[in-house]
């Protein structure tokens, strides 16, 4: 069996506060370079799972490994950092720094991430490279992000969340703001360059008819278990 | 780069920002300006007599003997007599003494009687001579020099004759010695401006038909039979003295002190006028510190527009902790917004101020007297800068606290 870049074993998490809203994931494996989706209802604790894997919420228990780092281990400063070398993070929309150009937008990550900007040999030239793998059109980088259509912006964010190779690329529903045809190429584009770097990607969607790209579906009901009180 | 990002964040709101800095720009200029004003009145006030090293008179309170002889506020308790004037002016310490007589008005204005000393002497704003715009210093007995604001507000001209009033606020006048303008003094923002200037024997003159403060009745001397007597006066009011040497000053002052034959003060103007500023200061004080209160209403200005960026700023920072960047990031470039604004505005304004200083120096020199000197910034002013950046990173922690908090509590995942 190949090397697990995501495992989740008996996590419980209950939102503190809020009306007995809790989630337990006895275990989820994504191993490396491996693509999953996984599908779930809007307000079936998708964001909440994305949260635990990125290390903004900490489980109550169990444990959630990224790379061989048990994330919960690290301190919060540690776990900010830890999630900006290995993870690429792509939202629904918005993605972007309005007011920053593209290939700052890009080079954010690299801020945060010391090793993938060591592994970025020059920034400008590797931001300019990915755009271009991308389709979108010379001279993008330099252009300001809020002057991209929708779908221009989501593959610069795409082209942000590859940006230094981190070994997991995590997308929260990326083509729910674009039309079919344009949900088609961005995913071709996606794949394209996962595929070349061995880059495991974890992607949350509600519309299973993306599912056949993906080389394992799951049901987020399947893996975890929700609990509401009053349920 | 984290740094570029912030200043690109900035120039997206241009106009609330902008805004902002021009409040605190605004603020800084007010509170530099009052500053400038306060601390040009504080030099004009200390430069109102300069060169003279002793003022001597009757023995009173040293800021009382300032007020009347220099600001020609309230009385004489008494006078010196001519004696004691002509001993201290015989002393080997004295290089030179001017004596001044007062009492008489003219309309709202005091009469002076002094020498032709006085013109030589008197000096004011460092050093700088009081000189004739029009006319001539008085040369006959019934000549007067008045200042700008006697010209200014009496509408004189040379020649114009000038009946002087016995007493202050009083209606016996002298009408049978009348003067004539002889001269009009330049501005020079001192109560000599305010001042009708005659020579010491025609004090004399004017008083020769009174005895005891009243004019004796029936009499009149015509001024043809005046002009042949002896107008030495029997005492003046007070003297300015320059010693030889400034060592001297302290035991001149000392020996005038302890006169034996008459009462007498002298004082140092340097240290009679710090005694009066004490007291005048306070208000330019309380205006100071009404000013600094507007840089404070602006930097809360400026708080308050960064409290109501902060909602249609989520994303932004959801995207920085999506990225990586940690909480306390969120509060350093929220502080480093507040400090660069804060910066900015601190540094239009000191410009500001000079703009305008540049502009208004000549206007207000001419309309007030008032010197306001235009040096480059010193350290006041930088550290003015200083503290209104540091008061804005202040004011700053506490929206980016709450930024903190929102951005803890959103992790990386907004819906809007």
């Amino acid at each position: 069996m190949t090397k697990a870049v995501l495992s989740l074993s008996q996590v419980n998490f209950r939102w503190p506060g809020r009306a007995g809203f809790s989630l337990s994931v006895p275990d989820l494996i994504v191993a490396e370079g491996e693509s999953v989706m996984l599908l779930g209802e809007s307000g079936s604790g998708k964001s909440t799972l994305l949260s635990l894997i990125c290390g903004t919420l900490l489980p109550d228990s169990g444990s959630i490994t990224l790379d061989g780092t048990d994330i919960s281990a690290l301190s919060g400063g540690a776990r900010d950092r830890f999630r900006a070398e290995q993870t690429g993070v792509i939202f629904q929309q918005f993605n972007l720094l309005p007011f920053a150009t593209v290939s700052d937008n890009i080079m954010l990550p690299l801020q945060f991430a010391p090793q993938r900007r060591k592994r970025t040999h020059d920034a400008t030239r590797e931001a300019e490279n990915l755009c271009r793998a991308l389709g979108l059109p010379d001279g993008t980088t330099r252009a300001k992000a809020s002057a991209l259509s929708v779908g221009q912006q989501q593959r610069v964010a795409v082209a942000r969340a590859l940006i230094g190779h981190p070994p997991l690329i995590i997308a929260d529903e990326p083509t729910s703001a674009l039309d079919a045809t344009s949900q088609a190429a961005f995913l071709d584009l996606l794949f394209g360059q996962i595929g070349a770097h061995k880059t495991s990607l974890l992607m949350v969607s509600h519309d299973p008819r993306l599912g056949d790209r993906f080389d394992r579906v799951i049901r987020l009901e399947d893996i975890a278990e929700i609990k509401r009180d009053g349920q | 780069m984290i740094l570029h990002l912030a200043i690109a964040s900035l120039f997206a709101r241009a106009l609330t920002v902008g805004m902002t800095i021009l409040a605190i720009a605004l603020s800084v200029a007010l509170f530099l300006g009052v500053e400038k004003v306060r601390t040009g009145a504080k030099d004009s006030f200390a430069d109102t007599i300069s060169g003279t090293d002793l003022i001597v008179g009757a023995r009173s309170g040293s800021v009382q003997l300032l007020l009347y002889s220099v600001f020609r506020i309230g009385n004489a308790t008494n006078n010196v007599t001519w004696e004691s004037y002509q001993d201290i002016a015989a002393r080997s310490e004295v290089d030179w003494i001017v004596p001044i007589a007062l009492g008489d008005s003219h309309r709202q204005f005091r009469v002076m009687g002094t020498t032709r000393g006085f013109f030589e002497h008197y000096k004011y704003r460092q050093g700088r001579s009081l000189a004739v715009v029009d006319g001539v210093i008085m040369d006959d007995l019934f000549d007067t020099v008045i200042g700008a604001d006697v010209a200014q507000s009496l509408g004189y001209k040379i020649g114009d004759p000038i009946v002087v009033a016995h007493g202050l606020a009083s209606f016996t006048e002298h009408k049978d010695q009348p003067f004539r303008v002889s001269g009009i003094l330049e501005k020079t923002g001192t109560p000599v401006d305010r001042t009708v200037i005659v020579s010491l024997e025609a004090i004399e003159a004017i008083h020769v038909d009174w005895r005891s403060g009243a004019k004796i009745p029936g009499q009149s001397t015509p001024q043809d039979v005046i002009r042949e007597m002896d107008l030495t006066p029997k005492a003046v009011t007070a003297a300015l003295v320059g010693v030889k040497s400034p060592l001297q000053t302290f035991s001149l002052q000392r020996a005038i002190n302890e006169y034996p034959q008459e009462p007498l003060l002298a004082v140092l103007p340097g240290v009679a006028l710090q005694e009066l500023w004490s007291i005048v200061g306070l208000a330019e004080t309380a205006l100071l510190a009404v000013s600094g209160m507007v840089v404070v209403t602006a930097l809360i200005g400026m708080m308050a527009t960064i409290f109501s960026s902060l909602n249609e700023r989520r994303r932004e920072m959801a995207i920085y902790r999506a990225m990586g960047a940690r909480p306390a990031r969120i509060i350093a470039m929220l502080v480093f917004e507040a400090m660069l604004m804060a910066a900015v505005g601190a540094l239009l304004g000191v410009m500001l101020v000079y703009a305008v200083l540049v502009i208004a120096q000549p206007v207000v020199d001419r309309a007030f007297g008032l010197w306001l000197p235009i040096e480059a910034p010193m350290m006041r002013e930088l550290w003015v800068i200083l503290g209104v950046i540091a008061a804005g990173a202040i004011v700053s922690l506490v929206p980016a606290l709450r930024a903190y908090r929102m951005s803890v509590a959103d992790g990386m995942m907004v819906k809007t």
